[in-house]
Order: structure tokens, then C-alpha cells, then sequence
């Protein structure tokens, strides 16, 4: 909804936040998490806002709030609301008015750091505490700065300085993400910087109602946590898909002649876009794919690129479409090609009528509203689209992998037989029992599965730690990697064994980089062997559709299974009689 | 002046309580509105003020009675 998208009109939303719930409740397939709230100061607005921006991007939120500044009181002793409710995700919402005891000017050095020391074991407790009773996901924001400087600019340097007391604080807090999984920090500290720290803490809002900061500050607070719980979630975009002319260099490359565009270091119009180039670049480092959609002559775009001051050079992008078909076209044919659902797309075009009709035929895509291109980074990563809380090595690579995938699909036309085009590849597969390693990147595929994904359930790592340590479950995972490269790990199987016979597959997905690789008839095999070795005597598959799974409906037919039972909605239910089966790959090489 | 006051002010009420059969006089107070506690008050008052483009004091929200009150406030206030 483009009012939930920064920048907002925070009046807007404050008058009609409940008419843009009622609204937003309407769409399907929501996806519900429970989320608790731990309170320092007031958090009904913060709940209400978080609310709505949380709808916007598909996750319908179950709040439970602590009573007021109780939160330290929930986490440490417990409380039978908290414990029955049993919270996905629990939101810490503390701030520099919660800090009990600051250093004052008569401590010595031993003391401030005592404070120091005090000051932050009451929080590791609290988040201790919380991680063993609940298998939840911590949001803890940091410190903003306090609203004086009693030191004066001495108060950032000197040890008694609440500002340096706040950052010593704040590290501490970082050290602790930095060791710790399922544990985000909130940056509260940078939100209140940008939005304005007088703006910020008024006082009025803490001696009226208890709120740590002004009430029209609170949606940007909210929309900050949203990004992080809907990156946890797997709701992450993936792709941007660019235009070219005044967007990523001023001028028109057609009209006006490579010599003749803004960009490169020496005019400012040229030095903006030089930035902005920039700015897209890094983000290839935490896997997120640049694509280009312009209307242009193919070879006036290729020019452009390699003028030799753009920082973006055309082997940056993985498909360049540069053409005079509707961009609405050329985000379809660069989903298909890129096997991407174009709801994953961040469209970044500085002409308001290509974003209307992009933003009218493509469902769910990211439309920036850029304006002047000195804000276009501002406008772009406000939005956190790439929000990151579950970094993997797989990300740094994943642009060559795209690559890679263009260079098989040339070598695929070379031949007659599919099969003898697969033994070409030489793939070589893991497939193996869950490792501790890989824990993380399992997680991330199974929230961002969507099309080879057969119950489209979700995992968070706690779950798959928990899994990863129950022997009542068969979970394996796959790696494929061939002559062009590897592709790191693309499939997980999650089974539970019920009366020590069956085996009931309650996950079953794969990237799409490696369709129609014969990847699953692998994985089939190995997971036939694993429930032979447990005795096991019968497999129950499950087809759950969604709006984005048809590829796999017919999956358990495929492979072998026997349809049981299906109902109106479509949701199917198979079963394999594990005796019967047969081994099927013969193109790939498995290490198990 | 006044009148057009309330107009407005009837137009953020009905926003805040998304009840679209609130009309507020002078004398309308919190118990007249179900959903009216101190919670959607502060929605309220930044909504107004949002609206009228001013800012009330602390010692104005802790003494203001009715709508009427608020009124009078706003007139005193008002920049758009």
C-alpha cells in the first residue's frame, strides 16, 4: 500500500490507521505471528502502528503488551498470560529512560564501569531468561541519546558523559547480536537521528503519557521493527530492475550522446548519479541481482554502461533489457528468465507514469517514489527492502550463480537429449542428515521458497534448531554444484516418524536455480534409504497449494506416490509404500 | 469561524474513532464516546493539532474539560 511506504504522511496514518487495517485484513494469505511486546514506557501506539505497516507486507500480527514498564518484571519472573501465549517474536521496547543509574561526576573510573557493567547484566538477564523459556525470536532496541549534555561536547568523550555512558551501552548490546542467534537490535539510535532527536523527545509526550518519544514519531519507530520482523520472515525483496536514463546517469543516452551524460566525478549533476551507481553496486555484495529495463536501443545502453566513469559497468547485471517493449513486459519476461517472482522486484525508475503502469499490472511490486535524484538513496533504503538479519556466504555469490545459470542454459541448446545434457554437467550432490552449519541457510530457504515449495511452511531458525536436535524427524538437505559452479545448498526434505513406521513430509522444497535437474529424484532416493534404515514402511507426502506452488502439484504423482485423498480446496495427500520404490537418479553423483 | 471549526473537528473524530456518526458539541466529553480513553486521547490530540497546525501545552491537555474547551484553544492557536 503505497501510503505504508517511506516517506509517509505520518497525519495520514494517525487519523486512519484503523479504516487502513480493516483494508489491509482483507488480503489473503496472511501470514499470523505472535508477537509479545515488553514495554519500558507506553506502546499502544507502537503496537497499533506496527500493526498496519506488518499487514502491508503480509504478516497479521497477535500482540500481547506487557502492562506498563513491567517488562522487566515479564521477562525475569514470568507471567501465566505471557507463558500461554508463547510469542513468535518478542519486541523489547526500552530507551535511554529506562537506563536506572548513570555515572555522575564524583564516580571513579572502577565505578562507571561497575554501572556499566550492572546496567547491561540487567538486560543479558532478561534475554537469557527469555531464550530458555521461549523458542522466540528477541528485538531488543539500543539506546537513543538523552535530550542534554550535562559535559557539554565533553559529554561524548569523557567517562562520565551520559553519551559515552549510552554508547559504551549500546556496544555492549552489539557484542552480544554479534554472538547470538535469533537477536536483533532495533536502532532506535539511528531512527531518532534521522527523524530529529529535539523532534524526538519533547518531554511532553514522557510527562502526559509516558511515551519515550513524540506520538508522530512513532511510525517511523514501528516501520523500522517491521522491517526487521519481515526480513526474519523471508519477505525480503530480491532483484532490482533499473531504467537507465535520468535514473542511473542524468541525460538521454539516445538523444543526447554517451559523451554528453551526467556522470563520474566532475560535475556535481554527474557526481549524484555516480553515488547512486554506487549504491546499487554494494548491494551484488549481500546477493541482491541488478537487472535493467529501459526504453532504449540495446547498443545505446551497452554504451552508456561503459562510459568510463559509470561505476556500473553491463557485466554488473544479470539481464539487460533495454527495448521499446511496455516495462510491464519486460518485468515478466525478466521474472521468467530470472525464475523470480516480480513481487520481488524493486523497480527503480525516475518517470512517474512508467512506475504507475508497472505498479498497475504487477502485483506486489516495489515501486520507489524517487523524486530529485539527490534523494533517490535516501528514498530507496528507508524503504529496507534488503533488510538484512540472516546474512549467508550463499548471498556474496549469488549474482555469479545467476551467471552460471545463463551459461547452461547456452550449453543446453547444444544438445539433442536432455538426459545426455545432464550427464554433461557432471553434478555432483550432498545429501545428507541436517548439519550445524548449514542451519541458518535452511532457514532462509524455507522462507523464501515459494514455487518448489509443497506446504509452504515456514521455519525460523529456532525451529530448525529444534528440529536439527530431535531424532524424531528425518531432515535432509541437498548441494549441487556441476562443471559451471556450486550451487551451495538448494533443497531441504523436513519428515516426522509417527509410531515408528511412518514418515509424514511436512516440508519439501527447492531453489528454483536448480529446476529440472533431476535434483529431486536424488533427494527421493536418499530419503528412501534414511526411512529404510529406520524400519520405516510407508512415506505420506502433502500438497498444500498456494497462489505460487502449481509447478509442484503434481510432485508425489511423479514420484511415485499414491493419492489418497483430496479435498475441495485442492490440498492433497499421498502415500508411498516404501518396499515398492525404486531408485530413479542416474545423472547425478551423491556423497552422503 | 466556529462553525467551520467544528466542521473539521467533527472530521477528526470520526477519523480517530472511525465512527462515522459522531457529532461533537461543546459539551461532548469523554464519556460520550465509547472508544474515547486516554490512550485514543493522545491520537486525538495529535490529530487536532495536526489538523489546526498548533500545539497544545501540557497544562492545556490536563485541564481541558469538554470540546469546548479544546475549541477555545484552538482559535487561540489555529494557523491553518
Amino acid at each position: 500500500m503505497r501510503e505504508l511506504e517511506y516517506p509517509f504522511d505520518v497525519e495520514y496514518l494517525i487519523k486512519n490507521k484503523k479504516k487502513i487495517k480493516k483494508k489491509l485484513l482483507e488480503s489473503e494469505n496472511l501470514l499470523e505471528k505472535r508477537i509479545a511486546i515488553l514495554g519500558g514506557s507506553t506502546t499502544s501506539e507502537i503496537k497499533n502502528m506496527l500493526e498496519i505497516f506488518l499487514l502491508n507486507y503480509g504478516i497479521k500480527p497477535i500482540f500481547y503488551e506487557s502492562e506498563y514498564n513491567k517488562f522487566y518484571e515479564d521477562a525475569l519472573f514470568g507471567n501465566d498470560d505471557l507463558d500461554n501465549f508463547n510469542p513468535d517474536i518478542i519486541y523489547i521496547h526500552t530507551t535511554n529512560r529506562n537506563i536506572m543509574n548513570y555515572p555522575t561526576l564524583y564516580d571513579s573510573d572502577e565505578t562507571v564501569n561497575e554501572l556499566l557493567e550492572n546496567e547491561y547484566l540487567k538486560f543479558e538477564k532478561i534475554w537469557n531468561s527469555l531464550f530458555k523459556k521461549f523458542k522466540a525470536t528477541i528485538i531488543q532496541n539500543n539506546f537513543e541519546y538523552p535530550s542534554y549534555r550535562l559535559l557539554g561536547n565533553m559529554d561524548a568523550s569523557n567517562i562520565h558523559g551520559k553519551i559515552n555512558f549510552i554508547t559504551r551501552l549500546n556496544q555492549k548490546f552489539y557484542d552480544y547480536q554479534n554472538k547470538t542467534k535469533n537477536f536483533f537490535i532495533n536502532d532506535i539510535n539511528y531512527v531518532s537521528a534521522c527523524y530529529g532527536l529535539d523532534k524526538w523527545d519533547q518531554g511532553f509526550y514522557w510527562h502526559m503519557y509516558k511515551y519515550a518519544m513524540e506520538v508522530p514519531a512513532i511510525p517511523y519507530l514501528s516501520f523500522n521493527i517491521a522491517k526487521i520482523i519481515k526480513s526474519i520472515y523471508g519477505k525480503n525483496k530480491k532483484a532490482f530492475v533499473l531504467d537507465l536514463d535520468n535514473t542511473l546517469w542524468g541525460g538521454v543516452v539516445g538523444d543526447d550522446g554517451v559523451e554528453n551524460l551526467a556522470i563520474g566525478p566532475e560535475v556535481p549533476s554527474g557526481q549524484v548519479y555516480f553515488e547512486f551507481q554506487n549504491y546499487l553496486k554494494e548491494h551484488k555484495s549481500l546477493g541482491v541481482i541488478l537487472n535493467i529495463n529501459s526504453k532504449n536501443e540495446y547498443e545505446n545502453a551497452i554504451a552508456g554502461l561503459n562510459h568510463p566513469a559509470s561505476s556500473l559497468k553491463p557485466d554488473d547485471f544479470i539481464i539487460i533489457k533495454a527495448n521499446w517493449n511496455p516495462k510491464n513486459i519486460n518485468i515478466k519476461d525478466i521474472s521468467e528468465e530470472l525464475n523470480l517472482g516480480a513481487d520481488s522486484f524493486v523497480f527503480v525508475d525516475d518517470n512517474p507514469a512508467e512506475r504507475q503502469i508497472v505498479k498497475n499490472y504487477i502485483d506486489k511490486i516495489a515501486v520507489p517514489q524517487i523524486d530529485i535524484p539527490e534523494n533517490y538513496i535516501k528514498i530507496i533504503d528507508r524503504n529496507g527492502y534488503f533488510e538484512v538479519t540472516n546474512f549467508s556466504k550463499e548471498d556474496l555469490n549469488k549474482s555469479e550463480m545467476y551467471k552460471d545459470n545463463a551459461k547452461r542454459s547456452q550449453m543446453m541448446a547444444t544438445f539433442d537429449n536432455y538426459d545426455d545434457y545432464l550427464k554433461s554437467l557432471k553434478m555432483k550432490a550432498e545429501i545428507t542428515s541436517f548439519k550445524k552449519i548449514y542451519l541458518e541457510r535452511i532457514s532462509q530457504l524455507s522462507n523464501k521458497s515459494n514455487q518448489f515449495n509443497l506446504t509452504t511452511k515456514r521455519y525460523s531458525l529456532a525451529d530448525i534448531e529444534s528440529i536439527y536436535n530431535d531424532d524424531n524427524y528425518i531432515k535432509l538437505y541437498g548441494k549441487l554444484e556441476d562443471i559451471f559452479g556450486d550451487n551451495g545448498v538448494i533443497t531441504v526434505v523436513i519428515g516426522h516418524i509417527i509410531n515408528e513406521i511412518e514418515l509424514h513430509i511436512d516440508l519439501w522444497i527447492m531453489s528454483c536455480r536448480v529446476l529440472k535437474r533431476n535434483m529431486e529424484f536424488a533427494m527421493m532416493d536418499e530419503l528412501v534409504k534414511y526411512s529404510r534404515k529406520r524400519n520405516l514402511k510407508t512415506i505420506y507426502g502433502y500438497y498444500y497449494p498456494t497462489l505460487k506452488n502449481k509447478m509442484v502439484q503434481d510432485f508425489y504423482d511423479i514420484q511415485g506416490f499414491e493419492l489418497i485423498n483430496e479435498d475441495s480446496e485442492g490440498n492433497k495427500k499421498y502415500k508411498l509404500d516404501i518396499n515398492e520404490y525404486k531408485l530413479k537418479n542416474n545423472v547425478i553423483e551423491v556423497e552422503e | 469561524m466556529e462553525k467551520e471549526i467544528y466542521e473539521r473537528l467533527n472530521n477528526v473524530f470520526r477519523d480517530i474513532f472511525d465512527d462515522e456518526t459522531i457529532e461533537v458539541h461543546p459539551e461532548t466529553t469523554s464519556d460520550d464516546i465509547e472508544d474515547w480513553d486516554s490512550l485514543e486521547h493522545i491520537n486525538l490530540v495529535v490529530a487536532v493539532e495536526q489538523e489546526f497546525g498548533m500545539k497544545f501545552n501540557m497544562n492545556e491537555v490536563t485541564t481541558m474539560k469538554n470540546v469546548g474547551e479544546m475549541v477555545e484553544i484552538i482559535k487561540k492557536n489555529m494557523t491553518k
